[in-house]
Order: structure tokens, then sequence, then C-alpha cells
């Protein structure tokens, strides 16, 4: 994975100091909350409902077991014992005072970690696929091309006040690992004639308005992307709304524009951008890669798994994934308990989980944008061992894409946005379902909970999407079928009217009834729904 | 406190008038314009040799179109001043710098202190623009 | 106050502690991190934030319409009973367990 060097640490460093002095100035009252607002979310630090909220940044997802012991530290030092691991490959700690925040950005730069552009109207965290540079049906590593970009993006001069966030994706396989078509730049790197090169979608998101991002760019070199990319944001950052808050992401943009007026637009100014040499040369990429190159596998090991124990044998077939190397594997770590808290860790779960790394991962660990865990880099031999000290732990449930391991937003438990809470929807529902034979029967359930519509849940993205509401002051839930955010990606619907928090919980379970008696063979909810219809479940739920 | 901010060398403040960008292209004499966020910086192109001062500005600090602006200028060769005024921040002035503002009048005065500690705090940038610093990955590759 | 069984609705005032972000309540001379001190700011409540924000002894507040209770004001919207609790789904971390959260 990449690591510093003295330019990239430096860099970090400068930026610690410089939040120390801004929250100095705030905290002695040089600068008003306002003036200081924008300044302390581009260090990723908000203001929530019970404390001030800091989320670091996990670039691509990926990081090393000593970066993952830090975030246990600062869990452990600086908050409750605990974090909370995001859609977006990111981790929350939510009890964080402003007079730490300078000395916890100090203690993640220690480890080249960072909190920068986690928050604010600019670009975020670049997010990539959790499989990585480990998979096999991957044209390239996506990692060195979002490394790119993250550096690119990094207090770009015209970029920092932007009309809105700006969210990146880098995949490199056709399937869809990444929501990529639901960012508002979506990357996918294909080959033509033996070049890698990156296809580009511009326009994707979430929110008010879902969209699924248009094809822009069909194939951009290396050596142009960072031109193309520029182009782009430029194009956003003159003519983005910024009458209303809700309309002034760019998939708003390009809807408006029309995607091929946006195109041409983006190709006047790509043009223009390409004479002013701004792209590194080839050599960067290639500097970057070589931090990304395959780790020394070890060769002539067993590619076979003693299944004979029955819980470890189904944790290996739901959880555990093909590696491009053989005698390796993909192992899921779920954070996804039945009637947990999904996506929340314990310092003691973290330290493990980076303990676990060292020992059976080569010291890495991704973060998925499920809120799940990944080791990618585990031997086939070493999996039950590991799935016993996963156990123990309380990490070893088997419910991989399963209608339990449930996508859900912090909701109206933390965040002041929020129009209901999500995670006891999230509990009622993975204990509804807590036996896992049942689950395996129902199979890939992707089940996504948002308090909210600003859809940090990705509830448009689920199979069955469930969105807070708050109806008359009390808290209402929306049901929603035919959502994906894999490489077929379309946008739920709302069945009907809503339910309370008992409410909802019935109607998923009877729309898995619905699923159950109508279903063919191989298919899945998703595509149960998308044969039949909404009919016979608007029918079986609302009678 | 700092009023007035610039970074040109031993020139006095362009003491002349600023006209709106749609008076400037009705009147051939007018070396000083100033452009709104809405505005095409571009339009200015054609006229870059006769203009001394473009004020760029900033109702509301959170938008960024100035920044596009001046960088747009830059990049298109003009070398006159080119000065950002209105709600601006000195948190956001090395990025003003690096789109190529080399001119500041905040409607709130600046702490010199503050002023000093931001132009020397960042050794290095990440991206090439008009600012003719050279990006880490140039110093990397030579 | 409003009247005892909350005939009248009480204006409150929270906000966060500027340092630590700890949520807090306007007591009537200093703020307190429990809700039930928080008193009825009525018609001054603007005018007590804009002055306690000014001073830095409160950051981001603002006014919640309550109900006056027996034990003491409550808000009325749910988002604010959580703010005054802490989150549903862990009880540990609460300041206060015993603020309904659901209304009655």
């Amino acid at each position: 994975m990449y690591r510093y060097d003295s330019y990239d640490q430096a860099i970090v460093d400068a930026r610690v100091e410089e939040f120390r002095d801004q929250a100095r100035r705030r905290i002695a009252g040089e600068l008003t909350e306002d003036q200081f607002k924008p300044l302390r979310l581009t260090n990723g630090l908000y203001l929530q409902l019970h404390a001030y909220m800091l989320r670091v940044a996990i670039p691509y997802g990926t990081l090393s077991g000593r970066q993952m012991h830090m975030l246990a530290h600062i869990a452990r030092k600086y908050d409750r014992d605990y974090g909370h691991f995001t859609t977006r490959q990111n981790i929350q700690y939510n009890w964080i005072k402003l007079e730490d925040a300078a000395d916890i950005l100090a203690d993640l730069a220690s480890v080249e970690m960072h909190a920068i552009q986690t928050s604010g109207n600019c670009i975020r965290n670049i997010s990539s696929d959790q499989y990585a540079g480990v998979s096999a049906d991957e044209v390239a590593d996506p990692r060195p091309w979002a490394e790119l970009l993250r550096q690119w993006s990094s207090f770009h001069p015209e970029f920092s006040y932007l009309p809105r966030k700006f969210k990146i994706a880098v995949i490199a396989s056709q399937e869809d690992r990444a929501a990529m078509k639901l960012h508002d730049i979506g990357i996918e790197l294909v080959k033509r004639d033996g070049v890698v090169g990156a296809k580009v979608f511009v326009g994707g998101g979430m929110g008010r308005t879902p969209m699924v991002a248009p094809e822009i760019k069909d194939f951009v070199t290396e050596d142009e992307l960072i031109s193309y990319v520029e182009a782009c944001l430029r194009v956003y950052n003159r003519y983005g709304r910024r009458d209303n808050k809700y309309k002034a992401r760019i998939k708003i943009l390009v809807h408006e524009l029309g995607a091929d007026e946006y195109r041409r637009q983006v190709e006047e100014e790509f043009a223009h951008m390409k004479t002013l040499s701004i792209d590194p040369p080839v050599a960067e990429l290639a500097r970057i890669r070589a931090h990304f190159a395959d780790p020394a596998y070890q060769a002539g090991i067993s590619d076979d798994i003693d299944l004979s124990y029955p819980d470890f044998a189904v944790w290996v077939r739901q959880n555990v994934a093909a590696h491009k190397q053989p005698g390796y594997a993909i192992a899921t770590i779920s954070l996804k308990p039945a009637g947990g808290i999904p996506g929340d860790a314990s310092a003691d779960q973290i330290d493990l989980m980076a303990d676990l790394a060292a020992q059976y991962s080569m010291d890495e660990l991704r973060v998925t944008h499920a809120q799940n865990i990944v080791l990618p880099y585990v031997k086939k031999a070493d999996l039950y061992t590991l799935w016993q000290k996963l156990d123990a732990a309380g990490l070893a449930s088997a419910n991989l894409d399963l209608i339990s391991d449930i996508i859900a937003c912090p909701g109206l438990d933390y965040c002041s946005l929020a129009n209901a809470r999500s995670i006891p929807v999230a509990q009622k529902i993975s204990e509804r379902f807590a036996d896992l034979d049942r689950q395996r029967d129902l199979g890939e359930v992707k089940l996504k909970i948002s308090g909210c519509i600003n859809a940090c849940g990705h509830h448009h993205a689920g199979h069955i999407g469930i969105l807070g509401v708050d109806r008359k002051g009390t808290e209402n839930y929306q049901l929603l079928f035919g959502g994906s955010g894999a490489e077929d990606a379309s946008l739920a619907k709302i069945v009907g009217p809503g339910f309370d928090e008992d409410g909802i919980v019935d109607a998923v379970e009877k729309a898995t009834d619905v699923y159950k008696s109508l279903r063919q063979e191989g298919e899945r909810f998703l595509d149960t729904y998308r044969r039949v219809g909404m009919e016979p479940f608007k029918e079986a739920i609302y009678g | 406190m700092v009023d007035f901010l610039s970074f040109r060398d031993g020139e006095t403040a362009t003491q002349e008038p600023t006209v709106t960008l749609e008076s400037f292209q009705g009147q051939s004499n007018a070396t000083a314009v100033r452009i709104e966020p809405g505005e095409d910086a571009r339009e200015l192109i054609p006229f870059l040799d006769r203009i001394s001062l473009v004020e760029v500005n900033f109702p509301a600090f959170g938008d960024g179109r100035g920044y596009s602006a001046a960088r747009i200028l830059r990049e298109a060769g003009y070398e006159g001043e080119l000065r950002a005024v209105g709600d601006v921040l000195v948190d956001q002035l090395v990025a003003m710098r690096r789109c190529g503002f080399d001119s500041f009048v905040p409607d709130a005065p600046f702490d010199a202190d503050v002023v000093k500690a931001s132009l020397e705090r960042y050794e290095h940038v990440y991206q090439k623009t008009v600012d003719g610093r050279e990006p880490v990955w140039a110093l990397r590759h030579g | 106050m409003g009247q005892a069984g909350g005939e009248y609705g009480v204006r409150i005032l929270t906000g966060n502690d500027l340092k630590t972000g700890d949520v807090i309540w306007w007591a009537g001379e200093g703020w307190s991190r429990h809700l039930a001190e928080a008193v009825d700011a009525g018609h001054d409540a603007e005018s007590i934030l804009a002055r306690e924000e000014a001073e830095r002894r409160v950051n981001a507040g603002y006014v919640v319409e309550a109900e006056a209770t027996d034990a003491g004001p409550m808000p009325l919207h749910i988002k604010d009973r959580i703010r005054a609790s802490g989150p549903t789904v862990r009880t540990d971390l609460a300041i206060n367990t015993s603020i309904p959260i659901i209304k009655a």
C-alpha cells in the first residue's frame, strides 16, 4: 500500500499545525462559528447531535495493521472506546472535543493518516473496491489511480469552495463493488489495445434526487487523467447551482444541461487544460503503482479448505471470496452481528482486527462501503484459525450480503440532520432474521437504511431500502424496493404509505415471504422483484 | 490589521475605479474591471493587454467561483493586478494566491500575524497551477 | 415556567460547549449539562443566546420549544429529547435515560 514520502508527510504535518492554529483562534474568539465551520469541516470535524464528530479518512478503504491500531488508540484516548465505519470507507468518532482535535490529527499524521476533506464542499475521500489488488476480475489495481487523485484533490486551490460535496469512486472490474455509478465522478478502469485507461461517469448520486451517472468519457489515458478531471470540476465549480443547497450537486448540473452538453463543455475545457502541462508525468503513477505491487505470496501452498466443521464451512461459503492467487482467500469480517449496531466496532475489536491482519493478512485491511472489514491476503490454510479468533470476538457473523448485513447510517441517535432513528430498525430486522439458515435461504438481500433524505445509508441503492421520515413529529419509515449499487445500477422505488418502527420490520418480513413464494431458480430477491414488479409485494404488505 | 494586502512589487494600488464587466465591454478606455461570481472571466480575454486591474468580487466566502475566474485569467496570460475583494477570509489567502490573486481588499481586515503564518505554512503543494510553484510530482521526478 | 401540568409551552435554550462539544442547556445563570435544570427563556431567548454566543459560553445554540412538566421542561421534538438523553442504542453512554423518547 502507499507509503508517504517526505513531501506527503510534510504536507500532512503542516495541515495539523494549520488546524491547531485555526482551533486556537476559534476558541479565542478570533473566528466566528460561521467562519470556522468550513475550516473544521475540511478537517472532518462536525458538530453533531451530542458532541463534535470526527470523520477520519481511510483512502480508498485500505489501511495497515499499524494504522488500525491507531484508530483503536484514538477511540480509547479521545472518545468512548468505539468507532463507526462508514459507507464511504471512513471511520467516525462521535464524542470528540475540539480542544483535542489537533492532537488527534497529529496522532493520525504519525501513522500517515488524516481527516483532510472528509467533509465540506470539496472533493472527499476517493473510494474504491474492497477487493482491489486481489481479485482476478480486475483490469488493474484501481488504487494507484485513486492515490493519484487523492493527492491531486488535496487542498486543490480552485476547488476548495465547490457548490457542494464531491465524491469520487474508482473501480477496475465490470462487477461494481463500490457503487461507482452513484458517485459524482465514477471511474472504471478498462483496457483498450493493451492500454489501461479510465472510463468516466459523471453525475451520479443519492440524496433528495438520486441519479445514476451517465458515461461522459469512454477512455482517458493516465497521462491526461488530471487534465480531464480538472475540466470536469471546473465546469462544475463555475456552473453548478449555488442558489439551493438541495440542487447543488453535479448530478443536477449534468441533468439540467443534459449529458451531451455537459460533455461538450468538459471537452472544451479539457482541450484548454491539456495546454497547461498540469498532468503529472507517467513516472508518478508508476511510482505510486510500485507501492501496490503484489506482496511476496507463498507459492505452492494448499488451495484446499477443510470444511468439515459446519459453522466454519458456513462462514467460508458466505464470507470468503476467491483470491487471484492460488492458496489465498479474501475474508470479510462482518460488523453486523444480530441486534448489533451496523459498522460499529469497539476499540478492543479494532485492535484485534489489526492483530489478525498482521498475523494472517500481510498486515493489511480494507473497509467496505457496506461497513464491513476485509482481510485481503489470508492463506486458505489459516482460515480456520482466523475464524475461531473472530468467532470468539463476535466478529464471525456469516452474513455477508445476506439480509442482516445491513447498511445503516447513524440516524437520529447521533445525527442532527436525521428525521428518524435508523439503528433500532436495523437491530430489529437483524434480530427478526437472526436464524442463519433462514437468511441463507433468502440469499442475497442488500438492505439499506437511511435516517433522512441525505441518504448516507444509501437506501436508494438497496434491494430493500428504508427511509426514515418525520411524520408530524413522529418517526415513520418508507419502504422501497429494487435499488442496486452494482453494475446493474438502479434506483429503488417507494412501495406505499410508511410504517412505524414495528410495522416496517413486519413489512420487510412480508416482502421476503412474497419473494420466497414467487422466486424462480437462481433468482435473488432483486431479480424476482424486477421480474414480477411491485404489485405482488404491495398486495401482500398493504392487504 | 491589514485592510489591503498586495504582493505586487513596488506598485501602489490602482486608484482607478473599476467598471462592471458589462460596462467594460462598452468602454474602450476603461482599464479596471470588476467581475461578479456568475460572470464569465473569459469575456475579458480579448482585452487583457489593456487591463491593469481585475477585481473579483466574493459576496459570500463560500462561493468559490472567483477561484476559477482568477485561474482562467492567469492561464490566458493576464499579468495585471488580480484582486480579491469582499467576504475574503485570511484562511483563504493561500488558495487564492495559488489561483493567481495578487492583491486583497477583504471586508474584514486580516490579522497580520495570521497572514504571515499562513503564507509560510505549506512548503509543498500537490497541484500545478498558475502560481509558478513546482508541485510535488515535479520535485519527485526532476 | 409554564403552569404545572404543562399547559403552556416554554422556550429553552440548548447548544454545545465550544471546547468540549458537550450538549448544554441554559439554566438561568449559566449552562448545565442537564435538561432538568433548563429554564424558560421566554421572550428573552434570542437575546440571551446572542449574548452567550458572543461571549463563547455556548456554541451553535438554538431555541427549543418544550412543554413544562413535573420532571422539568420536555422538548417537543424527538431530536431534542434524544439530544438531552443520549443515543437510544447506547444507554451506557446516556446522560439521562429517564427522558421519554417517544411522547406518550
